[in-house]
């Protein structure tokens, strides 16, 4: 009993100390910020790899995402005779949840856990403190970039997913279930608003974006520099953005939506 | 660096099309092109019973959108709900006899307020108040009344 609560006071603090850990390093990287910008060209070397290298992977599967939301859409709203308002259902699911949640998702999968895998294994390999013994912050020059880059490709992608998802939607709902295509849009149109729908959509992205690079970076950065310890810290970055997307989202849909 | 500039290029696509996608959201999805912060006058009515309307339920005449319900309170001294429409002011030839009614779009569908034109050569302003007022058709109610009637008829 007594080794019981042994352990688990013991894993309680050492959460808490790795939290604590982790918002030390979040604050060196966000004051890392300005010197990044004076050197564009690592935000842009990093928007590659996180951003554009995630652009097939999202927009194939926003394509698909749509077109599954338009079948079963239709099908279901045919019975009341409502196939008219699929345009507004595929519009609301992928700009309020889909979008910025599955795309979230798939950036921790594709880029979150390549970030890791990277940083780990520059740590493992000693590159990390090679950089400090240069007196060369491998904050400032490896960590904050890539935060940057993640934080900031994060509401392209989502926009690019809902978008692509809409068309996607349209394809198989007007192409070829015959859902009348004007009024695919302008009940879509009618409905979707700029500020509550697509505006919050957006400010989701965002608060993803900044918690999938955070976590990924961190988990990297204080990984166990080992192969074993780069592996769990790859597994770790995957298993605790999902999480941490998926219970944000919750807070965010009965903050932002919550009053009507 | 033949190397980089492709890969600026690359980027530079990456977030044009970025935007391209916020874009088609802002104007193709929501209605953000024909949202124009038009000129617009409120004017009052009171009805006994508003039923499902909502803050932002479409105001029409003659089956034309031309307007928005902007709010919707009770009044606790005359027991009535009370309702402020937002109408564009590009229609202010409404005559002060106008009615407002409460209806449903469809069988289940939202409800909206019709307004139908009186006879009167004033017109509603700023702040007017729409006196001849029919309810919303609460389905319960309507149904409770049918089914009183035909017990009675039987009998």
């Amino acid at each position: 009993m007594i080794e019981y609560l042994q352990h688990l006071g013991k894993n309680t603090r050492t959460s808490f100390t790795k939290l604590g850990r982790g918002t030390y390093f979040l604050i060196q990287t966000v004051t890392g910020i300005t010197s990044v910008l004076l050197r564009p060209r690592l935000l842009l070397n990093q928007m590659y790899s996180v951003g554009v290298l995630s652009f097939l992977i999202i927009t194939i599967s926003g394509l698909f995402v749509g077109m599954v939301l338009g079948l079963q859409g239709y099908y279901i709203l045919s019975d009341f005779g409502a196939e008219e308002t699929l345009g507004v259902m595929v519009a609301a699911s992928l700009v309020r949840e889909l979008g910025p949640v599955v795309a979230a998702l798939l950036f921790a999968g594709r880029a979150g856990s390549a970030l890791t895998a990277e940083i780990g294994l520059m740590k493992a390999t000693e590159q990390l403190s090679g950089m400090e013994m240069m007196a060369v912050d491998p904050i400032k020059r490896i960590i904050t970039p890539r935060f940057l880059a993640g934080f900031l490709s994060m509401p392209l992608l989502a926009a690019l997913f809902s978008a692509v998802g809409i068309i996607g939607g349209q394809i198989v709902g007007s192409g070829l279930l015959g859902v009348d295509e004007g009024a695919y849009w302008s009940q879509m149109q009618a409905k979707i608003d700029f500020q509550d729908d697509i505006l919050n959509g957006i400010i989701k992205s965002i608060v993803f974006g900044f918690v999938a690079s955070w976590i990924a970076l961190f988990e990297g950065y204080d990984a166990i520099p080992t192969s074993e310890g780069v592996s769990r810290a790859t597994t770790r970055t995957v298993v605790n953005s999902a999480f941490s997307i998926l219970g944000l989202d919750f807070i965010l849909t009965a903050l932002m939506f919550g009053d009507n | 660096m033949q190397h980089t500039r492709t890969q600026d290029t690359i980027v530079g696509l990456f977030v044009a099309s970025g935007i391209v996608g916020l874009f088609f959201l802002a104007m193709q999805v929501s209605n953000l092109s024909s949202f124009t912060n038009q000129d617009s006058y409120t004017i009052t009515a009171r009805f006994e019973n508003s039923g499902g309307l909502k803050v932002k339920s479409p105001v029409s005449a003659a089956g034309v959108k031309i307007g928005r319900v902007s709010a919707i309170s009770f009044d606790p001294k005359t027991y009535q709900s009370v309702v402020h429409l937002n109408i564009d002011a590009q229609y202010n030839t409404l005559p002060d006899d106008t009615t407002a009614s409460i209806f449903t779009s469809g069988l289940l569908g939202e409800q909206y307020i019709s307004l139908e034109a009186g006879g009167s050569d004033d017109f509603l302003k700023q702040g007017g108040k729409i006196e001849i007022t029919q309810s919303a058709i609460i389905l319960e109610k309507a149904l409770g009344q049918f089914l009183f009637k035909s017990t009675e008829e039987k009998k």
